[in-house]
């Protein structure tokens, strides 16, 4: 697989590494580009930045926002947070959940579906809020859940 | 004749179908051969309304709302395109809308009216006057402006942002820096990013004076990954402002620089403590730094640094422009000026209110509100994120204010308001805030981190009938020394929402296993 090549994280890495405090814009270019940060990147950053590779994991390994395996097509995000279990992002959780037959964290079988938990998308008088991909999606009933559930398996790739 | 269109573009807008307007108002237009011009606008934070299409006329901006796709037609043939308020869904004139027209908007007076983007719309309402008199002015100067104003922090601390300043003024460096911290995690507040995403022109004049007033000439926004829009717009301004001349070097022809860099966070609430900010901006993990040193002496890369919230830079281009006296006329007590409050969770009318300080919570749900959306009673409400206690409808008449909140045990924190009616668990909301603080906590410190889950654990024993008693006495204890002993306020205020359940809403607290046994 051509995503795996080390050459491409370097090249992401030495455009970086010069930036103060260059970890976490290094790692959101390597996400960005691949969908996950690959374990060859974390030896090759280590390197760079004269860090260990524990001092890299580390920092992965502290912010939810990266992950170290490969997503499915697209990334659904619920808000677990107050403002939207005020609305019943609870039953939102469960009926996810059930519909994809998967937990946080996990990925779907056919690749389609990861999903993830998110604490609040700033969109809290409008929720339960889902975030797929970069889009966010308001008022997400049970019923406009699957029709987004719908509408992203006809698209392939993640926006 | 051209007519202006304004379809909003801020997260709220999309998130209920703004951008699929777009193309549906072309179609539409060019079926009934008329010249349209779509304006993407900011919100004007009325998020009830959303998407609030306006229309421009001779008389104002008249409003329609909420607007779908399949409204689209049926508004045309209303006559939309002259301001005609045949459809259901007219609104009149938008500013003559209660609950935009008993604002006292400072802060958020642009926010809606412009095109994000437009440097020329910005400056047609007073955009970069304040900076153009900071680059007049000595540090010393505007430094003293701004104490006059009265501001204190927005972020939650509600420290006097003059103060603050001074002590950044005071330190000799050579390297000194801005950050912003914008990283707003707290559940029920989406001022920040409103910032950002409506008027961040604003965001960036605001950081610029904090840079010429204690000499600093690197800024960084620590913006939250969860705000993908508002890192597209922000990224935009920047690099237009760049060009325009008002950030970068040689400002406005000054001799003066000043940059700025958009840095995301991943996903950790603790980061949006100051602290752990800056830890993060430095590429390590958020771990929490023990104070003193404070970050304004000791701070990102060890220098003197401002670390101030979205709102509080925000509030900065009015003072700089109209004077701090003019700030400080607003408000009540030791709160001065305007809280930018947003209203969420279970509201009819939710969004965006900016009010003097001293305006009482209950006016807040009530008048602007209109009360719950689910339209069942309403039962408690949380205010000031996710380490803000719950108010029982007792405390509602609390004013907004920040001493007033201190004093009934309560934080007004970042202005966010949540609110929840009668078919809440306030048992269940216990349990979260626990599991919450145990989800983010940075672990650096014991009582937050381990206290935390033992937290869920004593809930959830006091839940299942478990010993309730001697579980309730042990979660006091355990609030207690959370309180008491974590370095930072995610442990240390866990216990506000968790206390004030256990204070005012007792009876969730155990019911359920008692009534469960009582109706079998």
């Amino acid at each position: 697989m051509t995503i795996q090549e080390p050459l491409s994280i370097t090249d992401i890495v030495d455009g970086l590494k010069h930036k103060p405090g260059a970890l976490l814009p290094i790692l959101h270019a390597i996400q960005e580009q691949f969908g996950f940060i690959p374990e060859s990147a974390v030896g090759i950053i280590a390197k760079s930045l004269k860090q260990t590779k524990a001092e890299i994991d580390g920092v992965i390994s502290f912010y939810h926002h990266f992950r170290t395996s490969q997503p499915g097509n697209h990334t659904i995000e619920l808000c677990r947070a107050e403002a939207c279990q005020s609305l019943g992002s609870r039953s939102l959780e469960a009926h996810a959940k059930t519909k994809l037959g998967i937990d946080f964290h996990h990925t779907t079988s056919d690749r389609k579906f990861s999903l993830d938990a998110v604490y609040c998308l700033g969109n809290c008088a409008n929720g339960p809020s889902v975030r797929i991909n970069d889009d966010i999606h308001g008022r997400t009933t049970v019923d406009k859940f699957d029709r987004l559930l719908e509408e992203y398996s006809a698209k392939s790739v993640s926006a | 004749m051209t007519t202006r269109i304004f379809i909003p573009c801020d997260t709220t807008a999309l998130s209920m179908g703004a951008d699929k307007l777009v193309s549906i108002f072309v179609a539409e237009a060019e079926k009934h051969n008329s010249t349209i011009e779509i304006v993407r606008n900011g919100s004007r934070g009325m998020f009830w309304l959303e998407p609030l299409v306006e229309i421009e006329t001779s008389n104002g901006r008249m409003a329609y709302g909420p607007v779908e796709a399949q409204d689209v037609a049926s508004l045309f043939e209303s006559g939309l395109l002259t301001g005609s308020q045949q459809h259901p869904l007219a609104l009149g004139l938008t500013e003559e809308i209660p609950f935009f027209k008993k604002q006292q908007r400072l802060t958020f007076a642009r926010s809606g009216i412009t095109d994000p983007l437009s440097i020329a719309d910005y400056t047609s309402l007073d955009g970069f006057k304040g900076l153009k008199n900071a680059l007049k002015s000595s540090g010393q100067q505007i430094v003293d402006e701004v104490k006059d104003s009265g501001l204190r922090g927005r972020g939650g601390a509600a420290f006097p942002t003059g103060i603050k300043w001074q002590t950044v003024l005071d330190v000799a460096a050579e390297q000194k820096y801005i950050v912003c911290n914008a990283d707003e995690g707290d559940s029920g507040t989406f001022a920040d990013r409103l910032v950002m995403e409506c008027d961040p022109y604003m965001l960036i004049e605001g950081m610029t004076i904090a840079g010429l007033a204690v000499g600093a000439t690197e800024g960084y926004i620590y913006l939250r990954s969860e705000y993908p829009v508002a890192h597209r717009i922000m990224n935009e301004a920047i690099s237009r402002a760049e060009q325009a001349g008002y950030l970068g070097e040689n400002i406005l022809g000054s001799g003066r620089t000043f940059n700025l860099e958009v840095r995301l966070g991943a996903g950790a609430y603790i980061c949006g403590e100051e602290t752990s900010l800056l830890e993060s901006l430095e590429g390590k993990r958020g771990l929490v730094r023990a104070k003193p040193p404070l970050p304004a002496i000791v701070g990102l890369f060890k220098q003197p640094t401002v670390v101030n919230n979205v709102l509080s830079f925000a509030a900065i281009p009015f003072i700089l422009d109209k004077g701090g006296k003019a700030y400080a006329d607003y408000g009540m007590g030791r709160s001065r000026g305007t809280l930018p409050l947003q209203l969420a969770g279970n509201v009819k009318q939710g969004g965006l209110i900016e009010m003097a300080f001293g305006v009482s919570l209950r006016e807040i749900m009530e008048e602007f509100g209109q009360g719950t959306y689910s339209g069942r009673k309403l039962r408690a409400v949380q205010v000031g994120g996710p380490l803000g206690a719950y108010l029982p409808e007792s405390q509602w008449d609390t004013l907004v204010d920040y001493e007033e909140f201190a004093a009934v045990g309560a934080v007004l924190g970042h202005g966010g308001i949540v609110m929840f009616d009668e078919t809440v668990d306030m048992g269940e909301q216990a349990r979260f805030s626990m599991e919450f603080c145990a989800v983010e906590s940075c672990g650096k410190c014991t009582p937050c981190r381990i206290g935390s889950v033992r937290g869920v654990e004593v809930i959830d024993k006091i839940r299942a009938g478990d010993d309730a008693e001697k579980n309730l006495e042990l979660l006091g204890d355990l609030c207690e020394t959370m309180l008491d002993g974590s370095l930072c306020a995610m442990g240390g205020m866990t216990p506000y929402p968790v206390g004030s359940v256990m204070k005012y809403f007792p009876e969730d607290l155990r019911a359920k296993s008692i009534s469960k046994e009582v109706q079998l």
